[in-house]
């Protein structure tokens, strides 16, 4: 494999409040390398967004540093690209004033025409040729969350951060764009830090899965590795022999371990090494099995 | 779409229709009113030539809407002349008063909208200068006029002193307001590009607090107007203020009529100015 690009390390986050402190989630341990596409899955108020905002430098750990290429996270970086949830596009600017915009803030050198070209050819990427003067008043949800994926690819940044991106999209909209998003980071080898809710989204598009228990006091419960192969497909993403066994281990895990896991922690568990499992058909981890692996 | 807009078409010119009405109704009883006249009193000539037309023949002193349809006229058709310091056309009268506004104005607009980002921007200098807004934002504009007066010693000056102190706080708490409330989603986009502080607020905040802006310097530009008036009727010599004075102590109430209908025209065309810039920078969401 190519080498560590990003690491968390024991990075935990509390909030106080008149009640007193609440600690969202401690002691978190997770890297990825370069290319990697990593899912993370768990019930809202255990702190995937927080996760992201400190990966994204807009929100710091209280314990613990991100280690992003050697280098610790000290604040937002072009390096980093966000796709936020809302898509978060200025409602004044048109498609290609709002692409042009992140262009030009990474390439401040760049001559006007250089960035208009550069921001064209990536809403060309997302399919929105033609729309490029439209303000995103004009636009469907599905179309907008297209122009913040231009955006975000357009400052070719080393790591994407995708909070839930899909989340607010019909069903036709979101495959259509869970498959460009694969596509693209396939062909560019993208590395990708996805929150998501939807499990087969997860198993769709990523590489590695990252199940988090039930804030507060979240942690990281195991790693699953997507056994499906590279080349999958997601209109026939079920009849991938191992689909039912990492989908159902998921939705034990979102059913019923989130809550529990904590209550009775594997005797091996480590923080900074959290088990790491691979469901396949041929060997169905039954719960027990998975905390002895 | 057809009938919705035919129908939206009938609302209009129904309106329109009603609005026509309500001012032929009006003026005509305003003439029927003023036209009748009632019992004079028998009294000496000499002391007849002393009295208006009202004691001596029984007719109202407040004039029809015939005699300011003409007065206004007069006016329209000769806007500009000047004979001299009590006798100006009502052009140049209200040339003097929209110049006092213009100036103070933007006056006010250089010194809230810098000093609102300010405000919206820190939380510590929004904290510090509240009990100072809080204070100043409740004086009458005129309450500063003899203050003014003492320190500029210059009326036209003082005029657009006191322009500026009352048009300063829409704008000002506006301002404030507008960049305060920005989405924190554009500014966590702009943070995330690593975008400047200066590029930031020209770039993402203008922007997303202009149409916030723009209301505060459409309720400055009333209350502006509203007050040149007043300050024009305290401090004297030319202004449309000055006139409408000017012309009660004429005792005509004809012009005291045409200026009060000018003034709301004018008063109407500024607030139109700044709807159709607010127009511009509005963007829908």
């Amino acid at each position: 494999m190519s080498e560590r690009y990003l690491s968390m390390e024991g990075i935990a986050r509390h909030f106080d409040s008149p009640k007193g402190r609440t600690t969202v989630f401690e002691d978190l341990w997770f890297s990825m390398n370069k290319g990697d596409f990593a899912c993370i899955i768990g019930h809202s108020g255990c702190g995937k967004t927080t996760v992201l905002n400190i990966l994204a430098g807009l929100d710091a750990p209280d314990e613990g540093a991100v280690v992003v290429d050697g280098k610790a996270i000290e604040g937002p970086a072009l390096d980093r690209a966000v796709i936020f949830q809302s898509h978060a596009l200025l409602p004044w600017k048109t498609v290609l004033g709002n692409v042009a915009y992140a262009v030009s803030s990474r390439h401040r050198d760049w001559s006007r025409d250089k960035v208009r070209a550069h921001a064209l050819r990536f809403i060309e990427v997302v399919g929105l040729k033609g729309a490029e003067h439209k303000r995103p008043a004009e636009l469907s949800g599905g179309m907008k969350q297209r122009v913040g994926i231009a955006r975000a690819l357009s400052i070719e940044p080393k790591m994407l951060l995708m909070d839930e991106p899909f989340s607010a999209l019909d069903a036709l909209t979101r495959g259509t764009l869970q498959d460009e998003v694969r596509r693209i980071c396939l062909q560019t080898g993208q590395s990708v830090f996805m929150i998501t809710h939807d499990v087969d989204e997860a198993i769709y598009l990523a590489d590695r899965i990252v199940l988090m228990t039930n804030g507060p006091q979240a942690c990281i419960a195991e790693i699953v590795e997507n056994p499906l192969p590279r080349d999958r497909r997601r209109l026939d993403l079920h009849k991938q022999p191992d689909f039912y066994a990492v989908r159902n281990h998921l939705i034990d895990f979102l059913v019923e371990r989130s809550r529990t896991f904590k209550d009775a922690l594997p005797p091996d568990y480590d923080r900074r090494h959290p088990p790491v499992v691979r469901p396949t058909h041929s060997a169905p981890p039954p719960p027990d099995g998975v905390r002895a692996a | 779409m057809a009938v919705s807009s035919g129908v939206s078409f009938g609302l209009r010119a129904r309106a329109l229709l009603v609005s026509v009405l309500l001012l032929g109704g009006f003026l005509l009883a305003w003439h029927v009113a003023v036209s009748g006249t009632s019992a004079t009193q028998a009294m000496d000539p000499e002391y007849a030539k002393l009295m208006g037309m009202s004691a001596t023949q029984g007719k109202s002193n407040m004039p029809g809407p015939l005699d300011v349809g003409a007065t206004l006229w007069k006016h329209l058709s000769n806007p500009f002349y000047d004979k001299g310091p009590n006798d100006k056309g009502l052009g140049i009268q209200l040339a003097y008063s929209i110049a006092r506004v213009s100036v103070g104005y933007l006056l006010a607009a250089l010194v809230a909208i810098p000093l609102g980002f300010l405000i919206g921007m820190s939380p510590l200098m929004n904290k510090a200068l509240d009990p100072f807004i809080q204070v100043l934002k409740p004086i009458s504009p005129l309450a500063w006029m003899p203050l003014a007066l003492y320190t500029i010693k210059d009326s036209t000056l003082s005029s657009i002193f006191v322009i500026f102190i009352c048009a300063i706080w829409p704008m000002l708490l506006n301002t404030a307001f507008g960049v305060a409330n920005v989405r924190k989603e554009w500014l966590n986009v702009a943070r995330t590009l690593e975008v400047g502080t200066l590029r930031r607020a020209f770039t993402v905040i203008l922007p997303a607090a202009a149409p916030t802006i723009l209301t505060g310097m459409r309720i400055s530009i009333g209350i502006a107007w509203l007050v040149i008036v007043a300050a024009e009727m305290l401090v004297g010599g030319t202004g449309i203020g000055y006139f409408v004075w000017n012309e009660w102590n004429n005792l005509s109430i004809a012009n005291v009529i045409v200026s009060i209908l000018v003034i709301g025209l004018v008063g109407m065309a500024l607030d139109q100015v700044l709807a159709g810039i607010a127009r511009l920078v509005t963007y829908p969401e």
